[in-house]
């Protein structure tokens, strides 16, 4: 979307809701069928418009025009709701309250504070709430980084606030607006109080605010894209080490039900590298959120040492909220993370799950009798799957100082029965560029995170040499992980083969690859989310242990080759060790090295007791 | 309150779908009344309106209602339940009515049996451990208050005893505190339904339970309303009269067919096998009202029986369910035929909640490193067990053939137990260690070394003794 066509949209909106104040639209109900209600005498109302539904003021959003006929799906339950209520235009797209106080906030699908819903409504959700985004009450400290007279234009910072102690929200001027700043000045403000005026050449003033708005459906202005070049960094081994993600890059997890895609998710959340964390619970379990929600004040950012919530905008949408409501929270989310990033933030989004996004979706589409592609979804599925990948990236972005910024998103899939080939999942494919496929199978083991190394990918593995001060070491690492992926395939292809003829039939050799891909499967790529130590591991701790790992593989071939069994080899006490590496703390990496000793020593034994 | 309107403009019947026209002030979700020719009456709800069109299902079925002589009365309301604490020892009908032939319920209060979602900021995380006495469950896959964990069950599969196990010794330790028992049978047999509640009888549960009942020659549309009954009657007793509340629900996928048949009936687009595409969202209406509340004292704790066609867990039924409740216990067909009771299968077996509720303080620090490695170590064995069978026990090594003996004795001995034997979480623990203790420290590599050091030593000793 270019920015002619955006100011267009908001002049109009403002003309819009000039003349809404004297002639309101209303409609009538004619029909309500579950999520869906189609209103008459809405002649003018626009596609995408939000509407307030019934005598119990709902919310909702046009989805249909036919003549004067509005379809609408409406973002909360309508049992109750019947023809002839009324329904009303408030000609504004559905968007969402950008300003201080999103952080550490806590959403329903449209941007409603649940702490808030809690505390006014009760326990239970009830409906046609009406709540903003951001706390009207609350004064924030502005200091301005532009003087008077400054020519601004959209995109641009024109001052500061300190959210909490460790974000500070940069304030932008908004789309549709230029011209130059007058009476700007520092000062303690709520987010819709004037901080300062903008006069434009023709005349026009616009006052600024700390807070803007923006339509959920339209991807955020950027002055360019950037081709992403940096990873991710997780602390999770087999995401690092072998398929990255990089900062603006985007992945997808697929997998079964109990192959663990939540957890995967929720350690992302925890220990990503990127400035801002949102992370959108769409269509999951109450229970789950409630999980993170009571976790992430309690954690520590590994980086600052402060709460994970002080840098977490959470977005829950569980099973049970209204399934249009569902459909919207990932844009909510996702324009909630394109704002961070316009102020020059690294970003990360989570979504969980994607396919409760899709299936909304069809359930909408089906309400409205539109015509079916595969499994009943939408024939538009694909294009907006696309299309919400497509909002991440590297960006240079809109307006001054000049910044870069990333906005990364990594999506969970849930296909029936696991099922690679459904829609959802061949759709994200298309798009994503790192695909972690999680496996059955290796959840039943108890294997996890139950990454499949044989069917995942990443196009981001070239980044991943970037990740150490010292080249050479970075260089190393990607030696380190085409050798460890190249035993784990032959371990793929011996295993078939001890199937066929029994594991007496290997030599020597393939029975050391066998059991050094054990190794790597068990001591490096296994990780325990829940272990203190274990839940995130350093890339320098990640570099040490595959070392270490390999530096075995090496000494026993050489053993084997002076005549050692392998039988002896297996029984080192030092494997022990290499086993248990995984629990040594950052602080103490060097101890790792010190294993790579202590195998050369025993190996040196059992060579010599093999000549004796 | 509306005046109530009654209608006698019924247009067409199909299936378990009424329409009826000329109506004004219909709201949708509402219920209605059908009184038939003869003078009966029958329950309906409605579905859709459009204009002065309403599209009605009737929970009854339609069996001899007829177009002429019916009169339909719109009651303006949702479907309700009648509470008070007297429903503790009732049993109703799978519309919320007394069954058992005694006096109707003095409502304390009506309630919509489709409550409101709760508010995820307002839940509390559940991590109160329950024990079952049940090994498979308590050391493996731990029951939190406020979990919904499903039993994957296939036709001839031993689930009404695991249930009535469950709602017979289900505990949380140290603790004695007002609990109750909600059951719903959805399209289940006379005798399935009689022997939970035979056996509530016996232990004399039955004082603390509620039972909605739909048998399996009840109409089929009633099982739609029979679990938000049961749920709603559970919402009560938790969160209005704090008691620690187990809801049954069985059998899930007699649910699903029934929604199915007015998915079909309204002629929707189906999604996979012929179940409606909104399927999931309906699911999650139901398994979401479980939980703990901020500030209240109750909890819902689910446990929905389903039986999966064909043994088939990818069937939507059980994939669906998978996804949104805290995991699930799979009966093995296998198991059951080498009569491993329960033959509850390990492997595939989850619960999502497990790691907040054990440890230290809870049931004991090495529940979740024994857990580990128990999963692990079995699972080779499985591998092991194929292994032989495809090649023979002679072509496996030394290591393997120790894997698969520990295999077939952890089936025997940890999974396998009497209906009524109640093990206690510590001597399950202890079993775990004793059976693992037939391997080194350096095959443990789940367990933290602190651990084995503290637990291991006495079973190592008793087995040298035994040597």
């Amino acid at each position: 979307m270019d920015t002619t066509h955006v100011s267009v949209w908001r002049e109009e909106a403002h003309v819009r809701k000039v003349l809404a104040m004297d002639e309101t639209k209303t409609g009538r109900i004619v029909k309500v069928a579950g999520p869906v209600v189609v209103a008459e005498g809405m002649t003018g109302a626009r596609m995408y418009d939000v509407v307030r539904v019934g005598n119990l003021n709902l919310i909702g959003e046009i989805v249909e025009l036919r003549g004067d006929l509005a379809s609408i799906q409406v973002y909360e339950e309508t049992t109750g709701m019947g023809p002839g209520e009324p329904v009303t235009d408030t000609e504004a797209p559905l968007s969402v309250e950008l300003g201080p106080g999103l952080i550490e906030s806590i959403y329903d699908g449209i941007q409603r504070p649940l702490p808030l819903l809690a505390d006014t409504e009760g326990e239970f959700m009830s409906r046609g709430s009406v709540m903003p985004g951001l706390n009207r009450e609350k004064k924030w400290h502005f200091k301005p980084t532009i003087a008077d007279g400054t020519k601004v234009s959209h995109g641009d910072i024109i001052g500061e606030v300190q959210e909490n102690t460790q974000i500070v929200h940069k304030i932008m001027v908004p789309s549709g607006v230029s011209g130059n700043v007058q009476n700007i000045a520092e000062g303690d403000y709520t987010v819709d109080q004037t901080i300062a005026l903008c006069a434009a050449e023709d005349g026009t003033e616009s006052n600024l605010k700390l807070m803007q708005e923006w339509p959920v459906r339209n991807a955020r202005q950027i002055r360019s894209r950037l081709t992403p070049n940096r990873v991710l960094v997780t602390g999770q081994r087999v995401i690092d080490s072998f398929f990255p993600v990089t900062k603006g890059g985007t992945a997808c997890i697929p997998g079964p039900f109990g192959s663990g895609k939540t957890v995967v998710q929720h350690q992302l959340a925890k220990w990503v590298d990127a400035d801002i964390v949102v992370y959108v619970g769409c269509g999951e379990r109450g229970n789950e959120m409630t999980d993170v929600l009571m976790e992430f004040p309690k954690l520590k950012d590994p980086r600052s040492g402060e709460p994970l919530m002080k840098r977490s905008v959470l977005i829950a949408n569980t099973s049970n909220m209204p399934v249009a409501a569902r459909e919207a929270s990932v844009y909510t989310g996702i324009t909630i993370a394109e704002y961070f990033r316009d102020m020059g933030y690294i970003v990360a989004l989570m979504a969980d799950s994607t396919s409760r996004w899709a299936e909304a979706m069809r359930e909408i589409s089906t309400r409205l009798e539109e015509m079916p592609a595969e499994e009943g979804y939408p024939a538009y599925l694909a294009a907006r799957i696309a299309a919400f990948y497509e909002r991440a990236g590297r960006v240079q972005c809109a307006g001054n100082p000049e910044r870069e910024a990333a906005l990364s998103i990594i999506g969970a899939v849930s296909p029936p029965g696991g099922d690679l080939s459904d829609s959802v999942v061949q759709a994200t494919l298309h798009v994503v560029k790192v695909f972690w496929s999680l496996e059955g199978t290796l959840a039943y083991q108890r294997h996890f995170p139950a990454i499949s190394w044989l069917t995942s990918y990443s196009f981001y593995k070239d980044s991943l040499r970037d990740c150490f001060e010292d080249k050479d070491q970075g260089r190393e690492m990607e030696k380190l992980t085409v050798n460890a992926m190249g035993l784990l395939e032959q371990e793929a292809e011996l295993l078939e083969i001890v199937r066929l003829v029994g594991a007496e039939a290997l030599s020597p050799t393939d029975r050391l690859a066998l059991e050094t891909a054990r190794s790597i499967r068990e001591d490096f790529l296994h990780q325990n989310a829940f272990h203190e130590v274990d839940t995130h591991t350093s890339m320098a701790k990640q570099y040490e242990m595959l070392k270490t790992i390999l530096h075995f593989h090496k000494q026993a071939l050489s053993a084997i080759e002076a005549g050692v069994e392998t039988t002896e080899i297996f029984k080192l006490a030092v494997r022990e060790e290499i086993a248990r590496a995984k629990y040594i703390p950052q602080a103490d990496i060097t101890k790792i090295a010190k294993i790579r000793e202590t195998i050369e020593e025993q190996m040196k034994q059992l060579r010599t007791s093999a000549v004796a | 309150m509306l005046s109530i309107k009654e209608y006698q403009t019924v247009a067409t019947i199909a299936g378990p779908l009424m329409l009826v026209e000329m109506v004004d002030e219909a709201k949708y979700g509402h219920i209605v009344d059908i009184e038939l020719g003869d003078g009966s009456i029958r329950h309906g709800q409605i579905l859709q309106v459009e204009k002065d069109k309403v599209l009605l299902q009737v929970f009854e079925g339609t069996r001899g209602i007829d177009v002429k002589r019916s009169t339909v009365r719109f009651l303006a309301k949702p479907l309700e339940l009648a509470v008070s604490p007297e429903i503790l020892g009732r049993v109703f009908t799978g519309l919320g009515e007394p069954k058992d032939g005694g006096p109707a319920i003095i409502p304390e209060k009506r309630l919509d049996i489709n409550s409101r979602p709760i508010n995820p900021y307002a839940r509390d995380y559940p991590n109160e451990f329950i024990q079952t006495g049940i090994s498979s469950i308590d050391g493996l896959n731990p029951l939190v208050r406020g979990q919904k964990l499903p039993i994957f069950s296939g036709a001839g599969l031993p689930h009404d005893q695991i249930t009535a196990q469950l709602a017979r010794q289900a505990t949380v330790l140290g603790k004695a505190e007002e609990f109750a028992v909600v059951f719903a049978a959805m399209g289940i047999t006379f005798e399935a339904a009689q022997f939970f509640i035979d056996d509530l009888h016996q232990t004399g549960a039955i004082e603390r339970a509620v039972m909605f009942v739909n048998l399996a020659n009840d109409p089929a549309i009633e099982r739609i309303a029979t679990p938000r009954f049961a749920l709603t009657a559970a919402e009560y007793l938790a969160f209005e009269l704090d008691m620690h509340v187990l809801v049954i629900l069985n059998d899930m996928t007699n649910y699903c067919e029934a929604l199915r048949e007015i998915s079909a009936a309204r002629k929707e687009v189906p999604g996979r096998r012929g179940y409606p595409g909104y399927l999931y969202t309906d699911l999650a209406t139901v398994y979401e009202r479980s939980g703990r509340i901020k500030g209240k004292k109750g909890s819902i704790t689910t446990v929905p029986v389903l039986t999966m066609p064909e043994d088939d867990k990818t069937h939507p039924v059980p994939d669906l369910t998978g996804y949104i409740t805290e995991g699930q216990i799979i009966l093995s067909r296998p198991l059951h035929r080498k009569a491993i009771s329960p033959p509850v299968d390990v492997l595939p077996s989850l619960s999502r909640l497990k790691d907040k509720g054990i440890g230290e303080g809870k049931t004991r620090e090495d529940h979740a490193d024994l857990y580990n490695q128990l999963y692990a170590a079995y699972a080779r064995g499985k591998e092991a067990q194929e292994l032989a069978t495809i090649m023979g026990e002679a072509a496996l090594s030394e290591e393997d053939k120790k894997y698969m003996t520990f295999a077939d004795k952890f089936e025997a001995e940890y999974v396998s137990q009497d209906y009524y034997e109640n093990r206690p979480v510590e001597a399950t623990l202890d079993l775990g260690w004793q059976l693992l203790s037939m391997f080194d420290n350096v095959e443990l590599k789940r367990i933290d070394i602190k651990l084995i050091e503290k637990y291991m030593p006495k079973f190592r000793k008793a087995n040298s003794e035994q040597d």
